[in-house]
């Protein structure tokens, strides 16, 4: 672990996908939020056949140059989008599905025209499929946290338009603000958030990033702001986790293994979060149903009593039995009352309502009228 | 005397088919008005076409004289309840808060003065106390007075209200009907998509009939008769109006 820290090109390699992590979970907030998930899939994917042209064209290798071909394209592929549902009757999810498939096609095309070619100097390209972290360098590592740290500022920016718009998008449109205009930045911001871990992460697997740490962070919070650094927090981590894991063994895929570790946030946040959590709402639905079951058998004597002068008449556990053919529920749900003090068995075996009991059965009887 | 609203020839298509055909209207400032039709009479559409964001295949529409992109700090806007996610991370307050981010301008955040105007349009409504709520937390009738309240702090001459009493309890209803009439005293122009007929006469002071083409507008007393909504329903609904 020591050794770890002190190598250089480990702690460039882990900064690298701590940053990809952490912007792709701010962008991812908004995505999730607009219930666009599936846009990022099409974007990463249609990046493909960028980074194919700009190498037959530049003949370079060099991330930057690669990442805008690879931005061009992924950026191309939500124009289209935009005008096939516009001025088509296909539907918004039909046309991501065919843009991503299409695209990535051709990228594949590409790809393979490139390593058939006689040109030395093609190898490692096909790594941005499912990323390859050991091909990061410090350079690298700078064009990613400018390109991310323009992007946050950007965000904070127009923090409170972003939110409208995520929110409202007609109201924003009845304040005059330009909707169209902050549609494509955002879109562009996710774009940016997209290539900046192409490298690492991979055309294939690098949705995930954007969505991930966005669906586990809202988990935990009912407010945009929190949500949003804890998206970024999360992302951060697995990017971080996820190097640390794919090096400390040979041979582990990187991108993968950054995708599982959003995954195992995921899988926690969905299970163990407070009130949204599957756990928290399993445990409060047995509590609910077990005072409803507690409460039908305390309204039931409420209302054999009723015929009596007394409410607090005693009644065998027999006529009650009527209602509840299983013994054991009923003697359960009668000892839970009793344990309350809301009701009490008499000598021959009887049960009675108590004082309290009577008064807890008037109060969700007005419950119930209400 | 200059209208609030001024509505000539307005025809939306959506596709080949005209969802409003050939529309005008008149409202006063100061006017409550009832926009009434069956389902897909284009009610909706037509004030989203006032705002603007809908672009019509024809027509003129003038606010307050002028063309909506002059005149919206002067327009309130109560979109349908169903239209936005009330699972949204985001609280009352800052809902009513949007309300305020036309006049704030780009960057600048809501400081003091502007949560001081949004608890006072939560107090209005009576949810003063849920500011803080998480918005999947309310119940309908309370998603609506929060809605009405961003409109309030947009403190505008003209309103345009989708459906606002739909699917809201009594208290509430009653709640946002003083409103607006508290609103139309002080002279502001109201419109308000409306559902159900029984309260027309009750609630406002004046109604259009729609059904992709104007029936007719007017004083509810004068237009709002049966022959009129025999033909806005097209004669299949027997109507029973209370006798007021």
């Amino acid at each position: 672990m020591e050794q770890f820290f002190n190598d250089y090109t480990l702690r460039t390699v882990v900064l690298g996908a701590t940053i990809l992590g952490g912007v792709s979970g701010v962008l991812g907030t908004f995505v999730v939020l607009r219930q666009q998930s599936l846009l990022g899939d099409a974007v990463s994917h249609a990046a493909f056949p960028g980074i194919g042209i700009t190498f037959i064209l530049t003949g370079s290798k060099v991330p930057l140059i690669l990442m805008v071909g690879a931005g061009i394209s992924g950026w191309l592929a939500t124009a289209v989008i935009l005008l096939i549902t516009t001025h088509s009757r296909i539907k918004y999810d039909t046309a991501l599905g065919l843009i991503l498939s299409v695209f990535f096609g051709v990228g594949l095309v590409l790809m393979t025209f490139i390593q058939k070619s006689p040109n030395a100097n093609q190898a490692g390209l096909d790594s941005f499929l499912f990323g390859q972290v050991a091909s990061l360098v410090v350079q690298d590592v700078i064009t990613m946290t400018v390109m991310g740290a323009i992007a946050l500022v950007i965000v904070l920016l127009f923090w409170k338009e972003f939110k409208l718009l995520a929110f409202d998008r007609e109201f924003a449109h009845s304040l005059v603000l330009p909707v169209r205009g902050l549609d494509f930045g955002l879109t562009t911001l996710v774009v940016i958030a997209i290539i900046i871990g192409l490298q690492t992460v991979g055309v294939v697997l690098m949705s995930a990033m954007i969505i991930a740490p966005a669906v586990a962070a809202r988990q935990w919070t009912d407010r945009l702001g929190v949500m949003t650094i804890l998206a970024m927090c999360m992302g951060a981590l697995s990017g971080a986790g996820g190097v640390i894991f794919s090096i400390s063994a040979p041979n582990l895929p990187t991108g993968p293994i950054i995708v599982m570790c959003a995954t195992a946030i995921v899988g926690i946040s969905l299970t163990a979060a407070p009130h949204r959590g599957i756990l928290w709402q399993w445990i409060r639905r047995s509590l609910q149903n077990r005072k409803l079951r507690s409460e039908a058998v305390l309204m039931d004597l409420f209302d054999l009593a009723r015929t009596h002068d007394s409410l607090e008449y005693p009644h065998m556990e027999r006529a009650l039995r009527v209602i509840y053919p299983q013994t054991g529920t009923l003697r359960r749900q009668l000892s839970r009352l009793e344990g309350k003090g809301l009701v009490s068995k008499k000598e021959n075996g009887a049960w009675a309502l108590t004082p309290s009991g009577v008064q807890l059965c008037h109060r969700l009887v007005n419950e119930r009228i209400q | 005397m200059q209208s609030a609203v001024e509505v000539r020839d307005l025809t939306v298509a959506y596709r080949e088919n005209p969802v409003l055909w050939d529309v005008d209207l008149d409202v006063m400032p100061g006017t409550l008005m009832a926009i009434v039709g069956p389902n897909g009479a284009g009610k909706t559409t037509l004030i989203k076409a006032i705002l603007g964001l809908i672009k019509p295949a024809a027509g003129r529409i003038r606010i307050l004289g002028k063309p909506y992109q002059k005149v919206a700090s002067s327009v309130g806007y109560v979109p349908q309840r169903g239209s936005v996610d009330w699972d949204f991370p985001t609280s009352v307050m800052d809902v009513v808060l949007m309300g305020l981010y036309g006049r704030l301008g780009w960057i600048r955040r809501p400081g003091q003065s502007e949560h001081q105007v949004a608890i006072s349009a939560l107090k209005k409504v009576e949810m003063d106390d849920y500011s803080d709520r998480q918005i999947s937390q309310l119940s309908g009738g309370q998603q609506q007075r929060v809605f009405l309240a961003r409109a309030l702090v947009q403190d505008a001459d003209v309103y345009l209200m989708d459906e606002p009493l739909q699917g809201v309890d009594a208290t509430t209803e009653h709640a946002i009907i003083e409103i607006l009439h508290s609103l139309r005293s002080s002279g502001k122009t109201v419109l308000v998509v409306h559902h159900d007929l029984q309260t027309v006469t009750s609630y406002f002071d004046e109604v259009l009939l729609l059904n992709i083409r104007r029936i007719v507008s007017g004083p509810v007393s004068e237009v709002f008769t049966d022959e009129n909504l025999r033909h806005t329903y097209g004669g299949r609904v027997a109507i029973i109006k209370n006798p007021a």
